[in-house]
């Protein structure tokens, strides 16, 4: 091949490559950015604001069809009362989906417990929900490949493939995950995957009036949640557990369980 | 020889699982980004999780018909609060639901309207009544208007 030849075909190969995508294809900014930036999915949990109104555990449910009044959720608030002399109350009745009503702590089978005002010298509300944690140790256990971390960081639940063992329910340090009532496969939150696909708020960010949870991508570095991250003092629940969990909490105290 | 039947018939019954799993198996099934150890699963139910239906809208859905409520509620203190956390989710409404299920009752104003005195939360700092002595068993919406909180007076 000499040189014209050569020059010949490579104009002629990029002309194909042009016709074949288009030059809207080849330099649209979007698409180019898309392939540089990677998204991995992170969470910001703000318990100072969290209001414990249980509106997110209501949107979680309805959107994700996790039947109502069912005792088993993806999300949940937890109300936490320490008193002056060290005692702490824990409760999340029927997981916040009613939000938190009365100011007696629930103590299960039926007992309430009323707090005095003065006596009460911190509380707060804490919602949780999967850590989509970068190390899944109830990916890790599943037996079948039913349960995986996507490209994205989010971990899923394939429906059609779990077997039901349990063994991912057991192997969650957090207690995410639960057996669907109706389908009997392990279900889990999946920060709305098919809302965040669609440019829409997971359903309990959305429902959030108090911009307590929010949602954002680490790797894009103008993503205002991601830059929250990188600059306050966030925590994240059980890092003992080195599964590398991605919820980043703000005012998380040691009572939190 | 007889010594050799034993290995035979595990020699069938592993060419019997391998030819069954791969037509059990589906073909997008195998390792992907995250490795062996948690990103081995079939591919497609990427896409089913993506294709899953959503049932909330937005705030934004609700204007493109309910301006005058939507208007209302934004010079409100109840600003923050979707139309949705009331009214129910849109899902594809005005075909379906044709009509959305508000819950008008008073457990859901108390939600955030149950004082609660908690000296690190944002709760405390919310208008709040002791459900037990403010008009018990009576909803909220029969004196207070939702949509303009401020305002004192029937909805």
């Amino acid at each position: 091949m000499n040189r014209r030849d050569f020059i010949i075909l490579a104009i002629k190969g990029t002309a194909a490559v042009v016709l074949a995508r288009g030059l809207d294809g080849i330099f649209r900014p979007a698409d180019v950015q898309a392939w540089t930036l990677p998204r991995r999915f992170v969470f910001l949990v703000d318990t100072y604001k969290c209001i414990g109104c249980g509106f997110c555990v209501k949107a979680c449910k309805l959107e994700n069809e996790i039947p109502f009044e069912a005792d088993v959720s993806r999300t949940w608030v937890e109300r936490y009362v320490i008193t002056g002399d060290g005692e702490v109350f824990a409760d999340t009745p029927k997981e916040a989906r009613y939000g938190f009503i009365t100011g007696r702590i629930d103590q299960g089978r039926g007992r309430f417990k009323d707090i005095p005002r003065e006596k009460i010298k911190k509380a707060f509300f804490v919602p949780k929900l999967c850590n989509q944690c970068a190390k899944p140790s109830c990916v890790q256990v599943c037996p079948v490949g039913a349960t995986y971390q996507n490209a994205d960081g989010v971990v899923l639940v394939d429906r059609k493939w779990c077997i039901g063992c349990g063994y991912c329910i057991m192997a969650c340090p957090y207690g995410m995950r639960f057996f669907h009532p109706v389908l009997h496969v392990a279900d889990k939150c999946t920060f709305c995957y098919h809302r965040i696909n669609r440019d829409m708020q997971p359903a309990c960010v959305q429902a959030c009036p108090t911009g307590a949870r929010q949602i954002g991508n680490i790797k894009d570095p103008r993503d205002p949640v991601g830059s929250v991250i990188r600059t306050q003092r966030v925590a994240v629940h059980k890092p003992e557990y080195g599964t590398e969990p991605k919820v980043y909490i703000i005012g998380l105290d040691e009572e939190v369980r | 020889m007889h010594v050799l039947r034993p290995l035979y018939l595990i020699l069938a019954l592993v060419i019997i699982i391998l030819i069954v799993r791969t037509f059990w198996i589906a073909d997008d099934f195998g390792i992907h980004e995250k490795g062996y150890m948690y990103g081995w699963y079939r591919q497609s139910n990427v896409e089913e999780w993506k294709n899953f239906t959503a049932k909330y809208r937005d705030g934004k859905f609700c204007v493109s018909c309910h301006a005058g409520q939507t208007q209302k509620l934004a010079s409100s203190p109840h600003k923050d609060i979707e139309c949705e956390n009331c009214h129910g989710p849109a899902k594809s409404h005005p075909a379906e639901p044709r009509k959305l299920d508000l819950d008008r009752s008073r457990e859901l104003c108390l939600r955030c309207h149950t004082y609660l005195s908690y000296p690190t939360s944002q709760r405390s700092k919310i208008k709040g009544v002791d459900p037990d002595r403010h008009n018990p068993g009576l909803n909220c919406v029969i004196c207070h208007k939702p949509h303009e909180a401020s305002k004192p007076g029937r909805s």
